[in-house]
């Protein structure tokens, strides 16, 4: 009943780590893709630039790829849903795994950027992993960039800073975040077991 | 919108076995409070927003308590935890987030050596360093100086290191211009006249710094009660209030300090 995380060598995965096991999880990192074969699901963290994690993922790429088509639930948070995109104005001339169509584009100027801290959400669609949470409900963000999904039904979720932008999106099997849910308290911990839930399936 | 966050900073003397919390009032005295990763795991079930351990020993041989600390804190705490005191280098900061800090925060050794920031920041982005600044009132006037308006008539504030023992004549307002510039994503505002009075946060200096610049500003120093929550919410653009011995010592909780100032139109995660 694995859980693997995807260690792509962006960022510690500790938080990410002890949340899945907190809620019940049987969390493992994955340093090979090879050790994506036979996870129930799979967790893409994901900081720092988009280019940078989009070459350090590639490796990744094909693996992740047939696991989203052979139905594993899938899980990005922040950069690791950046990265899902085609492209980001972050780093131009990097291509995204692009399973959502769509770019990653700056928060507005005259905001704070990054955009850090507690901010409430606007629920679009209310999916089985958004379980037990409800709109005004706030989670944790870290970030200058966001996705911006050409197929707005995807939207799961929004948020407002300067503009509401996408929060969550949720395309079959796959789920990713903007905010941390490993550091968004008990309903970032929620939303984690709803995943876990999902993996048993 | 972003909401306000209430930050316990747990102030650590990490002599003992495993660290313990203390309060230091007005930068002297020590007051004992609890094990870190317990007080921590309280504040955090109790709607900590993130949490703030300072290293009060700092010396390089108790880092290796640190770590563990926060390593355990990490376990159960599932909100930012930024860490601080003594880290002097790259790569000190890297144990510190590899044992599952988000954020570090540093001032001496910053103020020593101001690439010091532009090193963390560019290898784990600029959301991971937290500048503290510890200003204390100065009502000389001084060509240079950013001039702030004050009940008691104009002042500058004055950067102190060495956790407030020694003065360095440098500009707060300055120097946290600067080390945004430099690559801090940011400031957690001590007021050296307030720590430890419970007089209430220095309205006049967080309102100066968080209009100057464009990164978060944390206050702290002096803050007694929700009242002065409150006060620092209304009065300035702070994004942060943190306090340490009213929530050590039960004086009140960290909700219901949230519960009065979303009673009063604060936006805050309850």
């Amino acid at each position: 009943m694995k859980i693997a995380i995807v260690d792509y060598g962006m960022g510690n995965l500790f938080s990410i780590y002890n949340a899945l096991e907190y809620v019940g999880g049987n969390p493992e990192i994955a340093r090979d893709p090879r050790e994506l074969a036979g996870a129930k699901g799979i967790v893409v963290p994901g900081v720092g630039a988009f280019g940078s994690c989009m070459n350090q993922l590639s490796r990744f790429s094909g693996p992740l790829l047939s696991c989203y088509q052979q139905g594993v639930p899938m899980l990005g948070i922040c950069v690791g849903m950046q990265v899902l995109f085609q492209e980001s104005e972050e780093s131009p001339g990097v291509p995204g795994l692009g399973w959502i169509e769509g770019k990653v584009v700056r928060l507005p100027e005259g905001v704070m950027i990054p955009q850090m801290g507690w901010n409430s959400l606007s629920i679009k669609r209310p999916v089985e992993i958004l379980d037990g949470i409800c709109d005004g409900d706030m989670f944790y963000f870290v970030h200058s960039y966001y996705g911006d999904p050409r197929d707005r039904s995807v939207v799961a979720a929004t948020t407002e800073h300067g503009v509401e932008l996408t929060a969550a999106v949720v395309k079959d099997n796959l789920f990713a975040t903007q905010f941390h849910p490993e550091k968004s308290g008990p309903k970032g911990l929620r939303l984690l077991e709803n995943f876990v839930r999902s993996t048993r399936c | 919108m972003l909401a306000r966050r209430i930050i316990p900073c747990l102030d650590c003397d990490l002599g003992v076995p495993g660290g313990r919390v203390v309060k230091g009032i007005e930068f002297k005295q020590i007051r004992y409070a609890g094990v870190p990763w317990e007080l921590a795991g309280q504040y955090y079930q109790d709607g900590a927003d993130e949490i703030v351990f300072l290293d009060i020993t700092a010396s390089s041989d108790r880092r290796e308590t640190m770590t563990s600390v926060i390593k355990k804190t990490s376990l159960s705490v599932f909100v930012p935890l930024a860490v601080g005191g003594g880290i002097s280098s790259l790569e000190q900061a890297r144990e510190v987030f590899n044992a599952g800090a988000d954020k570090v925060t540093v001032n001496t050794s910053a103020l020593k050596r101001p690439d010091l920031i532009s090193e963390i920041a560019g290898k784990y982005g600029n959301q991971a360093v937290v500048l503290a600044i510890d200003a204390k009132r100065r009502y000389s006037q001084e060509d240079g100086r950013t001039a702030v308006q004050t009940d008691e008539g104009p002042c500058w504030f004055e950067c102190s290191y060495y956790g407030g023992r020694e003065f360095t004549g440098v500009d707060a307002i300055a120097w946290a211009k600067k080390a945004v510039s430099l690559g801090a994503g940011e400031i957690l505002l001590t007021s050296m006249d307030r720590d430890g009075t419970k007089l209430g946060f220095d309205i006049p200096l967080t309102a100066a710094v968080a209009r100057t610049v464009r990164v978060p500003v944390i206050a702290s120093g002096g803050c007694a009660s929700a009242e002065h929550m409150l006060e620092v919410f209304q009065k300035t653009d702070a994004s942060a209030a943190l306090a340490a011995s009213i929530f050590h010592f039960q004086e009140c909780s960290i909700s219901e300090v949230k519960e009065y100032l979303k009673e009063n139109g604060v936006n805050v995660r309850i």
